[in-house]
C-alpha cells in the first residue's frame, strides 16, 4: 500500500472554508453567535479523537453546585520576579524588542480581582523550553517563557515580555503557527476557568492556522488579538499591547458582593 | 451593566508542561494526614489510547464542608523564586497534574464534607487537542444527587470513582474522552 500523499494547507484551508460557510448560513438562520470554537473541529487534527460525542450534560440551577465557587491564589503563590519574563536570568534574552502586555481580565463585566493570571511561550527563535519541542531552533538560556500575577484591584494584569516566534508543527505539511502567548486564568468560580493564547495583530500566518481558526465566528477570533497601544510603549524599552480578556461561565457570588 | 462577549478558549496545546504543573500540584491534603486519600486513574483518547498529554485540575470542599479554599497551592520561596510545597496547614481545595507518559495521573487529598449530600471532587481536563477543557465530577460514593440521578445508568457509572478492594483508601476514576464508556462531561451554562 502506498501511504496517503501529505496533507496539503490547500487541503486545510478547504476543510476550515467548508466549516465557516456552514456556521454563516446558520447565522443567518438564526443561529446564536458561538463564542467558543467546536470541540470537533477537524482540521486541527489532534481534536478527532479527543472530543466527546456525547452532548455535555447541563447543570444548571444548582445553588449548591462545588464548581460555583473555585480555587483562591495569593501573594504566596507568586514572586516578584514572575510578570517580568526578561528578568528571570542573569542575562538578557534574545529579543527584537522587549513586549508589554497590560489589559484587564474581567468576568462580562465585573472586574475580577487578585485572580491568578499564568502564562508560557516560546522563545524568540519559536523554540519551548520543553523537551519534546523538537523545533530546530535555539533554546535562550536568558528566557524560559513562564510568568504569572495577580490581577490588581480594577482587575488589569501586566506582563513584560519578549514577541515569541512562530514556530512549525506537525498538523499538515508546511504547518506554522502564529506568534502567540498561552494563558490560563481562573475566576471567582471553577466554571470561569480559562486556557487561551493571544495573537500579535496584523500577523500573516492567521488565515492558515486551524487552531486560531477553530474559532469559527470572525468576531470572537478577533477578541483573541491584542491591540498596539502606543501609551503603553516605553521609550527606549518596550512596545506595549492591550489584550483584554473577559470570562465566561455562572458565578455565584460577584452579585451578592456588589462587584 | 452590559454583558460582554467572552474571550474564546483555546486548547492548552503539548508544551505547557514546564509552565502550569507545580512540585506538590497532587499533594492537596498535608502529608502524613490519617485521613488522607488516593484518586487515581488514566485518561483515554476515542481509540483507548491513553492521553499522555493531558493536564487535570481538582476543586473540592473541604473535609468541613468549606468551599472558601485557602491561597498556597504554589507557595513559592521569595528568596529563590522556587516552589515550597503547600504550608501543611491550609486546605487549598485545588490541585494540578499533568498525566505521566502511561497516561496515568493521581492525586492525595482529604475526602470532602458537605454541602453536598454524596461528596464528589470537581475535575477539569485540558489536553492537546481539546479546543476547549472539560468539567467532569468523580463522585467518591454513589448516593442519592440530582446529577446522577438525571443519568442512564451505564453513563452515571462513569462518573463514579470506586474504592479499589486491594488497595487502601484508594480511588479509581478513569477519564475516557471519547467513544464507549466515554465519560459524563459537564455544562454550567
Ligand atoms: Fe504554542
Amino acid at each position: 500500500m502506498t501511504p496517503p500523499p501529505p496533507l496539503t494547507q490547500s487541503d486545510i484551508d478547504g476543510e476550515i472554508a467548508g466549516i465557516r460557510t456552514g456556521y454563516e448560513k446558520a447565522r443567518a438562520a438564526g443561529a446564536p453567535a458561538a463564542h467558543h470554537p467546536p470541540r470537533d473541529f477537524p482540521p486541527y487534527r489532534s481534536s478527532l479523537l479527543r472530543h466527546p460525542k456525547q452532548p455535555l450534560v447541563a447543570v444548571d440551577g444548582d445553588p449548591e453546585a462545588v464548581e460555583l465557587s473555585g480555587p483562591v491564589f495569593g501573594h504566596t503563590d507568586v514572586t516578584e520576579l514572575d510578570h517580568d519574563l526578561t528578568r528571570q536570568h542573569a542575562g538578557r534574552s534574545a529579543r527584537r524588542a522587549h513586549h508589554r502586555l497590560r489589559a484587564a481580565a474581567r468576568q462580562r463585566g465585573p472586574a475580577e480581582r487578585g485572580q491568578l493570571v499564568e502564562l508560557w511561550q516560546a522563545n524568540a527563535s519559536g523554540r519551548y523550553a520543553h523537551q519534546r519541542d523538537q523545533h530546530p531552533a535555539p533554546l535562550d538560556p536568558n528566557f524560559t517563557g513562564v510568568g504569572r500575577v495577580l490581577t490588581g484591584d480594577d482587575g488589569s494584569y501586566s506582563f513584560t515580555t519578549i514577541k515569541p516566534g512562530a514556530y512549525p508543527w506537525r498538523n499538515h505539511e508546511n504547518a506554522w503557527r502564529p506568534a502567540h502567548i498561552h494563558f490560563s486564568l481562573f475566576g471567582s468560580a471553577f466554571t470561569q476557568r480559562l486556557v487561551t493564547q493571544m495573537y500579535f495583530p496584523g500577523d500573516p500566518l492567521f488565515a492558515y492556522d486551524p487552531i486560531l481558526q477553530s474559532v469559527t465566528d470572525e468576531a470572537a477570533r478577533a477578541r483573541l488579538v491584542a491591540a498596539y497601544d502606543h501609551s503603553l510603549s516605553r521609550p527606549e524599552q518596550s512596545l506595549g499591547y492591550r489584550w483584554d480578556i473577559v470570562l465566561d461561565g455562572p458565578s455565584a457570588t460577584w452579585i451578592e458582593e456588589g462587584r | 451593566m452590559p454583558s460582554l462577549p467572552p474571550t474564546p478558549s483555546h486548547t492548552v496545546g503539548p508544551f505547557y508542561g514546564y509552565a502550569l504543573p507545580f512540585p506538590g500540584g497532587g499533594d492537596i491534603a498535608p502529608a502524613g494526614h490519617p485521613d488522607a486519600l488516593t484518586l487515581h486513574g488514566y485518561v483515554y483518547d476515542g481509540a483507548g489510547e491513553p492521553v499522555p498529554d493531558a493536564i487535570v485540575e481538582f476543586w473540592q470542599a473541604g473535609p468541613d464542608g468549606s468551599l472558601a479554599g485557602a491561597p498556597g497551592s504554589m507557595r513559592r520561596d521569595p528568596v529563590t523564586g522556587g516552589f515550597l510545597g503547600r504550608n501543611g496547614v491550609d486546605f487549598t481545595g485545588f490541585g494540578r497534574v499533568p498525566t505521566d507518559a502511561d497516561g496515568h495521573y493521581t492525586v492525595r487529598t482529604l475526602p470532602p464534607g458537605a454541602p453536598s449530600p454524596v461528596p464528589y471532587i470537581s475535575v477539569c481536563v485540558f489536553a492537546r487537542g481539546l479546543t476547549h477543557h472539560l468539567f467532569t465530577r468523580a463522585y467518591l460514593a454513589d448516593g442519592p444527587d440530582a446529577l446522577l440521578a438525571s443519568l442512564a445508568p451505564e453513563r452515571r457509572a462513569t462518573l463514579i470513582a470506586l474504592p479499589e478492594p486491594d488497595r487502601d483508601r484508594t480511588h479509581r476514576f478513569d477519564i475516557r474522552l471519547q467513544g464507549e464508556e466515554e465519560t459524563v462531561f459537564l455544562d454550567f451554562g
